[in-house]
């Protein structure tokens, strides 16, 4: 029993100490710009030094997890092995060059590894690591190791995005962990990219372009949805099991099948490079979807409330509009957001429909910023302008969106 | 399973036997309800599919899309010193098209100001100052050249000696459009399986939806354990975790793209410099390593779909049964593999179908990362390639053709093993 308590310790000394050194590490390298080494092997060794203290002098049971004399203790074990392994340059440069930044960091890498190891085990019994505590103990390592591994592929990639807008190119090449930014240089320069691509590319237009396409889209997707989804829902007539079928279906057809019919036809018509092509095309993808995810709403709304406007003398039209409309608000704004970030991120008709930059949405003028003649932070900067508007959005109504979309379009 | 046609029918029958005034009027409401939905996918989804079939089994280029004109160029020989100097006005006629002729050719010019003709070529005619030519066919490679022979006059002179070229030529042809032609080829379909590379292409487009699929649903299954019991900041995670899916593919991707750079990007200078690999790693050129990274790309992108619905359907779980089961001393992993699992097995498999055909279905992903370089060819990426890169719109659309078919046998399994819904 005991040798499963050990274990554990060394496997999570191991886990901790790697994952607080590579993080906080390569954090302080972005940040800050100090070229650091890093030493995620030895880190490993002094948290497994640090997590076998801190389980060893538990005082035979008698000192809690977070006994103030454990945790230090095991701190400085940490700190030693760490400082010994890495010749007393644990971040790659010797402790004397920056010492109050080097011991700030160590002392935050000791306390994020050895509370870390403290918390996977909590108040388990070590010395007799029954299945139960033994897999909750493993389960805590599990998920700690989860949140870190998700903020960190989920955040990374946007901070790397928003901060290389910020940036040179040169400086960009000359050392890629590098994603500090100097705020003293001014508004200006900071904002160079963005301001050039307002200026010289035309990024204001492209919004209200993508804009107008979006919110067109959402109008006439909901215009054409909401009465079919209720006829769906709620009417009868023959053939209605097989349309709500074939509804899914065409929600299943790929855009690129429909891409070389569609631009054979659209330029024969000399809809090809226009808008009023976009706006015929996007609806009729996110029609079924909405449709479906509205008739599921729909449906569970109650009946009673309807045949009671019925009695009252509605028409049907009128209890659509005075009665469903109504109870239906939270889904139908999920829909039409669901559908304007449909459209908003559309890439693939836009890329291949639009040629003249005049009429380009914000996604294929992204897409023509991808040349070796327009730097990279240009592109990074076009890229956070596409994405902040849908973020922002999508925070805002974060309730609604989830929920519709959980809700109305598969049942559990 | 029954079939929507035997139903309607069913239905049909029993609305003429009611055939109540209310049920009639319901089903005509309900079909003017349902008319703008039908109409829309009808002209924008039904019918390219349909033209899609057409496509696939005609010779057409991107280039053909265009339907060959007349070309007509004007050229002028000769100068003009004094009054009587005659020069040769020639128009020298072609199709635009390397092997399709247009017929019926008229093109017009108008006749500069104090030129007379001498002589004019026999398919001319000139009334007032305009000039007409009209000719019954252009044979495809061939060019014609129609000379006009002009003497000048004083008043040419006087008018300060215009260009005769100045004057625009109007040309107008009729041909034969290949979209709607009756020639067919089955040349499509014989490039697409001949080639070695269609085994290819099936076996990564496999692979990919496979890789792609099961790993955003066993990301999505893992974070959705993460953040099934409350904490504080657990709203925020949640939002943030949606991020990837929520975010425009174009942005993301790009920042792939750079991050994974071999030379300047940030992971390989992080792996590099944690000493995790001596050299440098090729994430999206190399070939085989290629397809794990569009794999890895799509699983992240995709996981906070598959993580929102497991999540909600794991909050709607009732207590009770681990409730229960922690009395009798059930241990977390046993609870994890007994009890929740089993529930989830419902959303798991309809997600993974769902998942497998969009997955399948994707394009921008695999195009924007690697363009299909590196063996990463899928078939959507190769309808691309074939119509647009090669410029072959038949064989792309034999393509999609192909596409369609693995798709509908999907699509089948999907309405015979997938959920069964209520009422639908």
């Amino acid at each position: 029993m005991q040798a499963r308590g050990i274990v554990l310790a060394v496997i999570f000394g191991a886990l901790w100490g790697y994952i607080a050194a590579i993080v906080l590490g390569v954090s302080i390298t972005m940040v800050f710009a100090v070229p650091a080494a890093l030493t995620g092997w030895a880190a490993a060794a002094a948290g497994i030094v640090g997590a076998l203290a801190w389980l060893l002098l538990d005082n035979a049971g008698r000192s809690g997890p977070y006994d103030t004399r454990r945790l230090v203790i095991a701190m400085i074990a940490y700190a030693i092995v760490l400082l010994l392994l890495t010749f007393f340059a644990p971040l790659g440069f010797a402790l004397g060059e920056r010492p109050v930044g080097g011991v700030l960091v160590l002392l935050v890498m000791s306390i994020v590894t050895v509370l870390a190891v403290a918390a996977c085990f909590d108040d388990a019994p070590w010395r007799e690591l029954r299945r139960y505590k033994f897999e909750t103990v493993v389960l805590r390592g599990l998920k700690g190791f989860g949140f870190v591994f998700f903020t960190v592929i989920v955040a990374f990639p946007f901070y790397a995005m928003l901060m290389t807008s910020f940036k040179k190119q040169a400086d960009l090449l000359a050392n890629p962990l590098d994603y500090s930014i100097n705020i003293t240089q001014g508004f200006n320069e900071l904002f160079s990219s963005y301001i050039e691509l307002f200026q010289d590319f035309n990024f204001g237009r492209l919004i209200v372009i993508s804009t107008v396409v979006s919110v067109v889209t959402v109008i006439v997707t909901l215009a054409a949805s909401i009465p079919g989804a209720y006829a769906i829902a709620r009417l009868r007539f023959p053939g209605r099991i097989g349309f709500s079928r074939s509804i899914l279906m065409i929600y299943m057809v790929p855009a690129i099948v429909l891409v070389i019919p569609l631009y054979a036809v659209f330029s024969q018509l000399g809809l090809r490079d226009t808008l009023l092509g976009l706006m015929i095309v996007y609806p009729a993808t996110t029609i079924p979807v909405a449709l479906y995810m509205l008739q599921g709403y729909f449906r569970g709304l109650p009946a009673e409330l309807e045949e009671a406007g019925m009695m009252d003398g509605c028409t049907r039209i009128g209890v659509i509009w005075r009665i469903t409309m109504p109870l239906s608000v939270p889904a139908l704004a999920s829909v039409a957001l669901y559908v304007f970030m449909i459209a908003w991120n559309e890439f693939l008709f836009a890329f291949m429909f639009l040629d003249n930059p005049d009429i380009f949405t914000l996604s294929r003028g992204v897409v023509s910023l991808n040349s070796s003649e327009v730097p990279r932070q240009h592109l990074m900067a076009g890229a956070v302008i596409v994405t902040i508007p849908i973020l922002v959005i999508f925070l805002w109504f974060e309730r609604f969106l989830v929920s519709g979309l959980t809700a109305g379009s598969v049942k559990g | 399973m029954d079939t929507p046609a035997r139903l309607s029918a069913e239905e049909l029958e029993a609305a003429r036997k009611r055939t109540g005034p209310i049920e009639w009027r319901e089903m005509w409401l309900a079909f003017s309800m349902l008319a703008p939905t039908v109409l829309i996918v009808a002209a924008v989804v039904l019918l390219p599919l349909a033209a899609n079939f057409w496509i696939s089994v005609k010779p057409i280029g991107l280039a053909e899309l265009r339907p060959p004109a007349p070309i007509v160029r004007e050229r002028v020989r000769g100068e003009i010193a004094a009054a009587g100097d005659v020069i040769r006005v020639e128009y020298r006629v072609r199709s635009s098209s390397q092997d399709r002729p247009v017929t019926d050719v008229i093109f017009n010019d108008t006749l500069t100001e104090g030129l007379v003709p001498v002589t004019i070529p026999e398919e001319c005619s000139i009334d007032g100052a305009a000039i007409e030519c009209r000719m019954a066919e252009l044979p495809p490679r061939e060019r014609f050249t129609l000379i006009f022979e002009l003497e000048a006059t004083a008043a040419y002179l006087d008018a300060g000696s215009p260009n005769p070229r100045d004057t625009e030529v109007e040309a107008t042809g009729r041909s034969e459009n290949v979209l709607t032609s009756f020639e067919f080829t089955l040349e499509n379909f014989r490039k697409v399986f001949d080639a070695r590379e269609f085994w290819t292409v099936l076996w990564v487009s496999f692979v990919y939806t496979i890789g792609g699929t099961a790993g955003a649903l066993l990301l999505g299954l893992f974070a959705a354990q993460l953040l099934n019991s409350s904490f504080r900041g657990r709203g925020i995670l949640r939002g943030l975790f949606l991020f990837p899916y929520v975010s425009p593919v174009i942005a993301v991707a790009f920042t792939w793209v750079f991050l994974l750079d071999p030379f300047s990007g940030t992971v390989n200078a992080i792996l590099t410099t944690t000493g995790v690999t001596g050299e440098t790693i090729n994430f999206l050129g190399q070939r085989g390593l290629a397809l794990t990274t569009v794999i890895a790309f799509e699983a992240w992108r995709y996981f906070p779909l598959s993580f929102l619905f497991i999540l909600a359907r794991m909050q709607s779980l009732s207590s009770d049964l681990f409730e229960a089961a922690e009395m009798d001393g059930a241990s977390p992993f046993q609870k994890f593999f007994f009890i929740s699992l089993p529930q989830l097995v419902g959303i798991v498999s309809t997600l993974f179908l769902l998942r497998f055909i969009w997955t399948f279905n994707k394009f921008d992903d695999i195009f924007l990362l690697t363009g299909g370089a590196s063996g990463t060819r899928t078939f959507t990426v190769n309808v691309y390639e074939q119509a647009f890169a090669i410029s072959n719109l038949g064989a792309g659309a034999a393509v999609a053709v192909v596409i369609f078919f693995v798709l509908a046998i999907f699509v089948f399994g999907y309405f015979r093993f997938g959920p069964k819904e209520e009422g639908m």
